[in-house]
């Protein structure tokens, strides 16, 4: 109670809070644009003023408004103000509007960098929390790089809440960041078994999101989440881990057998649905991985089962899901979902059309050549009954998918298919009149023995074309008259009465058809001309034909007349020839063949495919000029007339959109007024007019259209689902007299009683109803083989696809401290070894030829410690394998280099030799504590063995300085080495640890050492040795730490401090990428930048504090320093001056 | 989970969460078209749909319809648990949640939802953890924002 009065105090402090925004928006319903914009104004003046709160106010009012649909992109800044302020309130309202309105392009998203690296490292954790969950939302490739090994640590952190967060944050981070996910999945992989199950489960989610992904490289965890699997009783987990395992049994099927068992047990004792469903679902693919290895342990009639109670279940959601499921085991078991026809027949009847839409996917499936007829029946009775235009739609197309998939395969009667698309053109308002048409067409041609009965069909249509044209608004139907006119035509020596056809396609009524409609007509009444003279040739008779000619001559004046061009066209064109064929009937002349050849060939169908499949003839090259292309100064001449052009558009365009209404309708006028006085204009004529709105007052008479209109004279697809069944029995009991003779004769033959099954006849038992031959569509002679599938190159999850099982090389290191992203790529480093490359080849060949005889190579790698410190590589190889040793050595640098660029103190020495120096690992790598530990250094290194032979016996010796030596284990001397312990077979590596005791830290060191190792081939063993040279630098003593200004400030005022300056000249860097080289060589961070001034902190292992205050002006960069130990800072300060000598 | 919205019955958004970077105009012309096809859904229709490329799981509690997109391959199920889920927590935050607390307390609601989920993953799955985060965090807020009033008294 007493804190809402506080609040309520607090809220009297601004003008306005959010509920007042929410409130006044809620009352201004009618001018909320305007309320809106008065409303900004004020968020304006608020956020010029110094106050945090009344920013932060300002701020959490435009969240408020962008939900609303408003722009708030030009407060960018002010929110990242807001997201500094030191106050968890405040902050908190920063980052959720950060969170809201930033995106990748947000250009303020690269100032936050330094914040949201200090919120992370704050010591209260709901700082940290939010800044994670902010950057979740707005996470960018910069910020991801930048950040992700700060993040990393944090998967690390005491408090499991921030851990939880960091692991899944990772996600983001590797999408955006894809480098990262090799260094960071060890840590990763660790969280699995983390003592808070949260944390645990935000591991589970992140590797099975990255899995789901590219689950090939994820295979190696199958054993640890099947174990997780099994031990597991929290659903959300289990539910990921099973998700996780149907993406790896694709990859690996006996991992399909082995999970079956389980999945079962919890599909059986499960009571959680979601749960249920995730396993079903699984299940299923394992079983589709195993049909198609043939190992399937049994078809999962488990699933179908429980998938059943699913569908019968009175909730919509898993009846839903439950059809879903099954379409997916339709694909490998047809048989098994077949069973349950019923069920899916049942819910077509569901109130929910999203089920319906499901169920009929099923059917798409479940469809054979047994029960085809059955199931587009029940479909046909669906569509009588349906309402909505939009599911009557989907009905149509889908009953047409179910007949027409594979080919046709599973129909077995033609009739009755084209009487069922016959059916179909009943549908009023359809918007598929071209699809039936199509089918209709397609039919026709391929199926050779059907045309005989499509063209009657087609007549027939033909016939009724009042009943077509005249229905609904909707004229896609009338498409159907477009097939039927070309089938009738084309194939006009199946019709009956061709004379009776002709009159139909020339009604006055066609001319109403869409003019591509009417083409199609007039050219094929043209057709059937020709087919009724030829058929009337020879006979004495020859009124048909003039008849014929006459109704011709009669009827295709009123389409010359047509608005159509192709229309006109083809009747003068054809209105002529037939005037010509009178007269010459007239002298009695036989025209019928003549006329005949007009049309005479067959037309095939082409597949869609075949033009692609021409091969390109030898010696023409299609990439080739034809005519030489247009010269550039051409071009160049038109420019300035298209820039002119383009200009006055600009110019013309706003007049247009000015004119309102009003003036709209005056010109209207205007122009009226003016067609009335020219003579030359036409004008509609007024008797139309007229009669267009007449037809509004005609009554309409409803026709009661409960039973479906029959056509006279037009088939129903029942008559021929009922003689097909009388044929397909006819054929059984004949086949059954045949077995029964066999039989007889068997058991005769054999005196056994053998009982006969006469169970359901299987598909192959139904023979079609006459032998069907489908043509098959035209390919190009020598067409060239299938074409490839291309995968898609712009799949966001590929740049993950990376082995996560390869040890960790050097080069993918997260880089610890970028300022910029940019500078990294040239590092002084990069620059020698360019250098170098040249050289190789020469030395290759030479090289390559003694490879041969014996092959050994040892690398030398370090590697980091977890804290993320490193500093160099080392690579050394035997004496006589130097070179190429070396070869690999730079590649593998480099691309190191990309992201570190270390190693300003690379020497000319053959061995390249970098050292790393890591303070002691600490359990929690916490920067900031346990710096007294500061004496120890330890240095990994990962041996890869590049050669063939077998490693062993290695042993590390490094010869001690006063000032750093190697830990050895108690009791051995100071000059022994260590064994590493492991041994090497070829193309194996593996990473060791060794620990330096460091006295003073203010001096770089070099140390040499030696590895030696025992050869071991096939038949002998050789002792050899490797030289080296670890190099520890003082920045390698550094440590990143973060330093805010104020406390910057109190360290310069202390006199402890020692100061120095260093001057460099000619730099051509900006600035910012300068400062980015030194915070990354040098493990330095920024705690304050002016212009072209910068103040830069760093701490030493030991800790001394090291302040650099950087500025910079024409080309020259003034370092002036301070430490409290004056020889660290020379040195410190050398190694900068050395980073830049290089660049 | 790509995205959460709520939206009222009216059509007007409530909350937006967006778990992959979109420009505002598509993310604008994303909303209105899903709010149009939601919207125009029967009451007993079931709760999932495919809309574009993604698969829509929504859930209408009142006057409030809770909508999440996710991928082809996410179980729906569970994106309906994870919104009644949410529902709960605002219940029990703001104690029999209505509308109204979420219009005029939207930053609240958007805390307890990035408690709850994070980069379109559920971060804990127990109710308790998740409530307490927001209280404590909340108790952060108030002892600073009572700092704050004692300061500005004392000016």
């Amino acid at each position: 109670m007493a804190l809402k009065m506080v609040k309520g105090s607090i809220d009297r402090i601004f003008d306005k809070n959010l509920q007042d925004l929410v409130r006044g928006v809620r009352s201004h319903r009618e001018d909320e644009a305007k309320y809106i914009s008065s409303c900004i104004d004020e968020i304006k003046q608020e956020l010029k003023q110094d106050n945090i709160a009344v920013k932060a106010n300002a701020v959490c009012k435009l969240t408020y408004l962008q939900m609303l649909g408003y722009d708030i992109s030009w407060a960018a800044f002010n929110i990242v103000e807001v997201m500094s302020s030191s106050k968890f309130t405040y902050k908190r309202i920063g980052y959720l509007a950060a969170s809201q309105c930033f995106h990748d392009g947000t250009d303020v998203i690269m100032l936050t960098t330094n914040q949201i690296r200090k919120d992370l490292s704050s010591p209260n954790q709901y700082d940290t929390g939010v800044a994670l969950t902010g950057l979740s939302c707005f996470v960018t490739p910069d910020l991801a790089r930048d950040l992700a090994n700060d993040i990393m640590t944090l998967m690390s952190h005491t408090k499991p809440y921030i851990r939880k967060k960091a692991v899944l944050i990772m996600y983001k981070v590797f999408l955006k960041y894809p480098e990262s996910l090799r260094p960071a999945f060890p840590r990763l992989k660790e969280k699995l078994d983390d003592p808070d199950p949260g944390v645990q489960s935000a591991a589970v989610n992140v590797i099975c999101e990255l899995a789901r992904r590219n689950p090939r490289n994820y295979l190696s965890l199958a054993p640890l989440f099947f174990k997780l699997m099994t031990s597991s009783t929290n659903n959300w987990v289990l539910i990921k881990i099973i998700k996780l395992f149907g993406a790896l049994t694709p990859l690996e099927p006996r991992l399909g057998k082995k999970l079956i068992e389980p999945l079962t047990n919890l599909i059986h004792s499960t009571s959680a649905m979601s749960l249920l469903y995730e396993c079903v679902n699984t299940v299923i693919a394992d079983c589709c991985v195993c049909v198609k290895t043939d190992t399937c342990p049994r078809p999962p009639q488990l699933c179908v089962q429980k998938l059943r109670i699913l569908i019968e279940d009175s909730d919509q959601n898993l009846k839903y899901l439950g059809l879903l499921a099954m379409s997916k085991i339709l694909k490998t078991h047809p048989k098994s979902v077949q069973s349950h026809k019923d069920l899916v027949l049942q819910c077509l009847d569901d109130k929910d059309e999203s089920i319906r839409l499901r169920a009929l996917d099923l059917l798409y499936g479940m469809v054979s050549k047994k029960n085809l007829m059955e199931i587009v029946k029940k479909l046909m009775v669906h569509v009588d009954k349906a309402e909505g235009t939009t599911y009557r739609d989907e009905l149509l197309t889908k009953i047409i998918d179910i007949c027409s998939q594979s080919n046709y395969q599973y129909i077995t009667n033609f009739e009755w298919y084209i009487s069922i698309l016959v059916e179909l053109t009943r549908l009023e308002g359809t918007r598929h009149g071209h699809l039936i048409a199509s089918q209709m067409l397609d039919v026709a041609v391929r199926v050779k023995a059907i045309r005989g009965f499509a063209v009657v069909q087609m007549a027939t249509l033909l016939d009724n074309t009042t009943l077509l044209a005249g229905s609904g608004q909707h004229k896609s139907i009338c498409e159907v008259l477009y097939a039927a006119a070309w089938i009738c035509g084309e194939f006009s020596e199946h019709l009956e009465d061709p004379v009776h056809t002709l009159e139909a396609m020339l009604r006055p009524k066609v001319a109403t058809l869409p003019g591509h409609i009417q083409a199609i007509y007039i050219q094929n009444a043209a057709k059937l001309f020709a087919a009724v003279l030829n058929g009337q040739q020879g006979t004495p008779d020859c009124q048909t034909m003039q008849e014929s000619s006459q109704l011709l001559i009669d009827r295709l004046p009123l389409f010359v007349q047509s608005a159509d061009l192709e229309v006109q066209e083809r009747a003068s064109c054809i209105l002529q020839l037939v005037k010509f064929i009178q007269k010459l009937q007239h002298k009695e002349v036989e025209v019928g063949e003549e006329v005949t050849a007009l049309f005479a060939g067959e037309l095939n169908p082409v597949a869609p495919k075949a033009q692609k499949k021409v091969p390109v003839p030898d010696g023409l090259d299609l990439d080739a000029w034809i005519n030489e292309p247009p010269s550039e100064s051409e071009s160049e001449d038109e420019k300035p007339v298209a820039v002119f052009a383009e200009e006055e558009l600009r110019h013309a365009r706003p007049h247009h959109t000015e004119v309102d209404e009003k003036e709209l309708a005056r010109r209207r006028e205007a122009r009226k007024q003016e067609q009335a006085n020219n003579p030359f204009y036409i004008k509609a004529s007024p008797t139309s007019q007229k009669d267009s709105t007449g037809v509004e007052h005609i009554p309409v008479v409803q026709i009661d259209l409960s039973v479906p209109l029959k056509v006279p004279g037009m088939s129903t697809s029942d008559k021929y689902l009922k003689l097909e069944e009388e044929r397909r029995q006819r054929e059984r009991k004949e086949r059954g007299k045949k077995e029964k003779k066999k039989k007889k004769k068997r058991e005769k033959r054999s005196g056994m009683g053998r009982r006969h099954d006469s169970g359901p006849e299987s598909e192959e038992d139904i023979a079609p109803a006459h032998m069907v031959d489908i043509v098959t569509e035209e390919m190009p002679e020598n067409a060239l083989s299938s074409d490839d599938d291309e995968k898609d190159p712009n799949d966001p999850y590929r740049a993950l696809d990376v082995d996560l099982d390869k040890p960790l090389a050097d080069s993918e290191k997260l880089p610890v401290r970028a300022h910029r992203p940019t500078n990294i790529l040239k590092s002084p480093a990069d620059d020698g070894e360019v250098q170098e490359v040249p050289k190789e080849p020469k030395k290759k060949s030479k090289k390559e030829k003694r490879d041969k005889e014996e092959e050994r190579k040892v690398r030398l790698l370090w590697l980091r410690c977890p804290n993320g410190e490193i500093q160099c590589t080392c690579t050394k190889s035997s004496k006589h394998k130097k070179k190429k040793q070396k070869k690999d050595k730079e590649k593998e640098e480099k691309k190191r280099k990309k992201q570190h660029g270390h190693s300003g103190d690379r020497e000319g020495e053959e061995s390249v030799q970098n050292g790393t120096l890591e303070e002691e690992p600490l359990p929690v790598c916490d920067i900031q504590g346990n710096l007294q530990n500061g004496s120890q250094v330890v240095v990994s290194i990962i041996f890869e063995n590049k050669s063939t032979s077998f490693l062993k016996s290695m042993e590390f010796n490094v010869l001690d300085s006063l000032n750093s030596k190697l830990q050895r284990p108690e009791g051995s001397g100071p000059h022994d080495g260590l064994t590493v312990p492991f041994q090497l077979p070829p193309g194996v590596s593996n990473e060791a640890r060794f620990i330096f005791s460091v006295q003073s830290i203010v001096m770089p060191q070099r140390l040499k050492g030696t590895l030696t190792f025992i050869v071991k081939a096939d038949d002998s063993s050789t002792h050899e040795k490797l030289d080296f040279k670890l190099h520890f630098t003082c920045s390698s003593y550094l440590i990143t730490t973060p330093c805010y200004s104020d406390t910057f400030a109190k360290l310069l005022e202390s006199a402890d401090l020692k100061g120095t300056s260093v001057r460099l000249q000619e730099v051509s860097l900006p600035f910012h990428h300068l400062l980015a080289k030194i915070c990354f060589h040098h493990h330095f961070s920024v705690v304050e930048r002016i212009d072209s001034c910068a103040s830069l902190y760093s701490r030493s292992i030991q800790g001394h504090h090291v302040c650099l205050l950087v500025k910079y002006a024409h080309q020259t960069v003034t370092i002036d320093a301070k430490c409290d130990e004056s020889s660290l800072l020379g040195n410190v300060l050398e190694e900068i001056k050395k980073t830049f000598s290089q660049s | 989970m790509r995205f959460m919205l709520l939206f009222s019955r009216q059509g007007k958004l409530r909350l937006q969460k967006w778990y992959t970077a979109a420009a505002e105009r598509d993310r604008k012309k994303m909303v209105r078209e899903l709010m149009q096809v939601v919207l125009a859904r029967k009451p007993k229709m079931c709760s999932f749909l495919e809309w574009r490329d993604l698969k829509i799981v929504y859930k209408r509690y009142a006057s409030l319809y809770f909508c999440c997109a996710v991928e082809e391959q996410d179980n729906e199920l569970v994106t309906l648990e994870v919104i009644h889920r949410f529902v709960e927590l605002l219940d029990k935050y703001f104690g029999s949640v209505c509308e109204l607390d979420i219009i005029f307390n939207f930053e609240k609601a958007y805390f307890i939802l990035d408690e709850f989920l994070m980069g379109g993953e559920i971060q804990d799955t127990s109710k308790k953890s998740v409530l307490k985060a927001i209280e404590q965090a909340d108790l952060l807020q108030e002892v600073a924002m009572i700092q704050s009033v004692v300061l500005s008294l004392g000016q």
